[in-house]
């Protein structure tokens, strides 16, 4: 007997299909639950129950951190640390240091937005059990999946897979942990 | 279908309600194409064995390619002086040739990022190779502001360019719009890269995949490593697209103020002819223009070499020339507007740069500019020239040439007639010059072909996403 599955792994052939499907495995309650989809499907967030992503709120943190870096680092280069004279000008004003602020702004607001969504998807993770469904190919080619994990409270074996099948899921399979 | 007599005379002489008119939206995938299709389309250009066509076009761009190296390292060790600068042109075509190579760029992040904003989905297929474009672009751009120096060492070095101090312990000047420029284009080139990459994991992923499945463990890896072992969670998709969504969102002012910064180059001397507002409007329809013209003469030979009908379509081609034409007419009113803003200014020196632009010693490249940007893309109204690809690949080179002959134009007729007529002088360009630009047509197609070898050239889950197969709701028209 193999040891406890990682979860269950259903088929679906149409993003109409998962999308219902979708809604029936929320609807029964299941928390730790997934769908594998070529691509981004509309409206599936809202029929997974998944909440509206954070990430752009480490975006924002990152904008302002660039903004102030660089108006700070200018103040303190031109101004603080060697203070340079250039055409009798103010040492240091928010005017000539607003473009190098704005550039610095977007710089590091990419960076957080890349980093925030590698960092809430717990990307890298190059070892994965849904990577080892032999079929998994399909799911990034022209098939979705529904896969149910088997440490949700509400997962039962015969019953999650009663719902996958009841709910459209072809061949559905148990995952290997 | 409605005109039928026998309906009109049915019908009552005033409707009680007006339907709008229900216009079909032209498919952005051509055929009904599957999903699998796309995948096995776009994998099998970097899984099929090098075409030999690719080994002769590689062959003749890393032979070009060789004259910038040769030109650079000429440069470098001689001096600058092997350039055709003197006084009073003290930059011409490095500085022609950066804003040129900067302004072409542009192009793929307006593609990437603007028209995401504003969801035009026929940008999808096109939008990898436009931002791959963008890249390439950067570095051939890069080539110019780093080796003007000709100490290539003190460019790099503290002090030149970033800021650290240099010999004296001084910070570099932050007034300056050269260092804005540093800012702008290292960003920049930074932010496309991001942006490319995370359009790329998807594919990287199917790439990944698709090689294991092969045999090809070496391939496997190497795109697997990149691919982050994404595994297309719709969870993570969500976080994907939120991301997705806000680099679009900052690389839309991103790119407009990168050609803003570069034209405060200009702007912001007093130079007559330089010395404007307009500016940095002016430069950056400009630069989308060119750019618009550079992903015309790129993705033309690609569509046709690879058969790619079904995913650039008749619809993509006459978006990317209705846009060229749009920005290339704003660039004619640009023209027209310095002329009248020179005469309303009642600045003798202003008149006098202007005029000088259109009739003095450089009046030759002043018309080739005005014919190739401002005449060539009014062809583009007419729907028999949209569908004629040849003829649009044609006039996509001439958009490319007069653009570049715009900041010729603009750089070198101003400093050669400035203030002092005693100094008045006339450039031309020296062999070193025109071997290391010529060059860099070369590095830009090396860099080119390597991606289209070996990258997907269309970012496969985003054709999926458009096409009706992805709708849930499998009705036409549903958004």
């Amino acid at each position: 007997m193999p040891a406890e599955p990682y979860g269950l792994i259903a088929t679906f052939e149409t993003a109409a299909d998962i999308y219902h499907a979708a809604e029936q495995v929320r609807d029964a309650g299941y928390k730790r639950w997934d769908c594998i989809t070529p691509c981004p499907v509309h409206g599936l967030d809202k029929a997974m129950g998944v909440k509206r992503s954070i990430v752009p709120r480490i975006s924002l943190a990152g904008g302002l951190t660039g903004f102030c870096t660089g108006m700070s680092m200018i103040w303190w280069m031109n101004s603080y640390d060697y203070p340079l004279t250039v055409g009798g000008k103010p040492l240091f004003s928010p005017m000539f240091a607003f473009p190098i602020s704005y550039e610095l702004t977007i710089l590091f607001t990419a960076f957080a937005t890349i980093g925030g969504m590698f960092i809430v998807n717990r990307l890298p993770m190059h070892y994965h059990a849904v990577l080892k469904y032999e079929h998994i190919r399909r799911g990034l080619d022209d098939r979705f999946f529904v896969v149910i994990e088997a440490r949700d409270p509400k997962f039962n074996l015969a019953a999650t897979r009663a719902l996958l099948e009841q709910a459209g899921g072809l061949a559905v399979t148990e995952l290997e942990a | 279908m409605s005109h039928g007599s026998d309906q009109a005379v049915a019908a009552p002489a005033i409707l009680s309600e007006v339907k709008p008119a229900v216009l079909p939206r032209p498919a952005l995938v051509a055929n009904n194409r599957s999903f699998s299709w796309i995948t096995e389309k776009i994998c099998g250009i970097i899984e099929e064995k090098t075409p030999r066509w690719w080994w002769v076009c590689f062959g003749v761009a890393c032979f070009v390619a060789s004259f910038t190296v040769a030109g650079l390292t000429y440069l470098v060790s001689t001096g600058v002086g092997v350039w055709g600068h003197r006084n009073p042109v003290n930059w011409a075509w490095d500085i022609v040739n950066f804003v040129f190579w900067i302004g072409i760029g542009h192009a793929g992040t307006l593609i990437s990022a603007i028209l995401c904003l504003l969801r035009q989905k026929w940008r999808t297929s096109i939008n990898r190779a436009a931002e791959a474009m963008t890249i390439f672009a950067v570095v051939c751009a890069a080539i110019f502001p780093v080796f003007h120096v000709g100490r290539i060492w003190f460019a790099l070095m503290p002090g030149y360019l970033f800021p650290f101090p240099n010999a004296n312990y001084i910070w570099p000047n932050f007034r300056s719009p050269l260092e804005w420029d540093v800012f702008a284009v290292s960003t920049y080139g930074t932010v496309s890269v991001l942006f490319w990459y995370v359009g790329l994991l998807p594919d990287l992923a199917i790439l990944r995949d698709r090689f294991f499945a092969a045999g090809n463990k070496f391939r496997s890896a190497l795109y697997g490593f990149f691919a982050m072992g994404w595994r297309g969670s719709n969870r993570h998709w969500s976080n994907y697209e939120m991301a997705y969504l806000v680099l679009a969102g900052i690389s839309t002012p991103l790119v407009l103020s990168v050609h803003t910064i570069v034209s405060f180059d200009f702007a912001v001397s007093l130079i007559p002819g330089w010395h404007t507002t307009i500016f940095p409007p002016y430069f950056v329809a400009g630069a989308i223009f060119s750019g618009f013209g550079m992903v015309l003469t790129l993705m033309l030979p690609l569509r046709a070499i690879y058969k790619l009908e079904d995913l650039i379509t008749q619809y993509h081609i006459d978006c990317m020339c209705k846009i060229t034409l749009a920005t290339g007419t704003m660039v004619g009113y640009a023209y027209s507007m310095e002329f009248f803003i020179a005469w309303y200014s009642a600045n003798p020196n202003e008149s006098f740069a202007f005029i000088n632009r259109a009739f003095g010693h450089y009046a030759w490249a002043y018309w080739i500019m005005i014919t190739c940007n401002v005449i060539t893309p009014q062809f583009f109204w007419f729907k028999k020239i949209r569908h004629n690809t040849a003829l649009v690949w044609i006039l996509s080179i001439f958009v490319n040439v007069g653009m570049w002959f715009e900041r010729f134009v603009i750089i070198v007729t101003s400093l050669a007639r400035d203030f002092l007529p005693s100094s008045w002088g006339y450039y031309s360009p020296s062999i070193v010059e025109i071997f290391t630009f010529f060059g860099t047509f070369g590095v830009f197609s090396v860099l080119f072909l390597l991606f289209i070898r070996f990258l997907p050239i269309m970012p496969m889950a985003e054709l999926k996403a458009v096409t009706p197969a992805a709708d849930p709701h499998a009705a036409p028209d549903h958004h």
